[in-house]
């Protein structure tokens, strides 16, 4: 692996997370690392599971942790940065104040009782087409299947759960 | 001496910095790189890190058998061994 592939991926990870509204970890080297790990991960298990998390190695017991992971958003109101610190606060981002360890949230969430209500929600829409919500980011769509990646944060089509 | 075991991911950034810190200081260390083991080697370490970090997160420093330090905490860690 390249650290030539780090760089462009790093390149291309702030850009979206800029347009996006998030923000990176100032820190280019620690963020490199991670990159190098995102890499690592993507080639031994075929995604990118969180370089600072232990992987399973089978996509849907992983899927939780899959950068960006569905603990990013409530970390960063947190404690101003997500678990492995790639994202941060636009405090942290500045230079304002550094990053701290987060601990680890997953497996703390209380789970939604999403399953018991799902028959009861289809057809809540008045156009009748459900809802779809990206668990990473929070994006919502109505349409009749989830997009193949969030528009937002750029999550696979399986990170979306039926909203209504 | 204090014998330091350090339980840490071969990819993650703050397990890293907490290689650098003890290396910083001098102070010797055993180290896992959990994500590099397969089998029952892993289940056998994996119980290990359980018992002392029941969440499984990296880094996880045990400092003879005594105490646990979860997480790159620095103050934690100047406490913990006397730096």
């Amino acid at each position: 692996m390249s650290s030539q592939e780090a760089q462009k991926l790093y390149e291309r990870l702030k850009r979206e997370a800029e347009a996006a509204g998030y923000y990176l970890n100032p820190d280019v080297d620690f963020v490199l690392d991670l990159m190098e790990g995102l890499l690592t991960n993507e080639k031994r298990y075929g995604y990118w599971s969180c370089p600072c998390r232990l992987a399973e190695g089978v996509r849907e017991k992983d899927l939780g942790i899959i950068c960006p992971c569905d603990y990013r958003d409530a970390d960063l109101d947190e404690y101003g940065s997500c678990y492995c610190a790639l994202y941060v606060s636009e405090e942290i981002a500045k230079g304002e104040r550094k990053p701290q360890p987060v601990p680890e949230r997953r497996g703390t969430m209380p789970k939604p009782p999403v399953e018991k209500h799902e028959e009861e929600l289809v057809g809540f829409t008045k156009s009748g087409i459900p809802v779809w919500r990206c668990k990473v980011c929070g994006y919502l769509c109505a349409r009749p299947q989830p997009p193949l990646k969030c528009p937002i944060c750029k999550a696979d089509r399986d990170r979306f759960e039926r909203f209504a | 001496m204090k014998k330091i075991k350090l339980y840490a991911l071969s990819t993650c950034g703050w397990c890293k910095k907490t290689r650098a810190f003890l290396d910083d200081h001098y102070v010797k260390y055993e180290y896992e790189y959990v994500d590099l083991l397969t089998g029952a080697e892993r289940d056998r370490v994996m119980s290990e890190v359980k018992r002392w970090n029941p969440r499984l997160s990296f880094p996880t420093i045990v400092v003879d058998d005594t105490e646990v330090v979860v997480g790159f905490n620095e103050d934690r860690l100047r406490e913990v061994l006397g730096l």
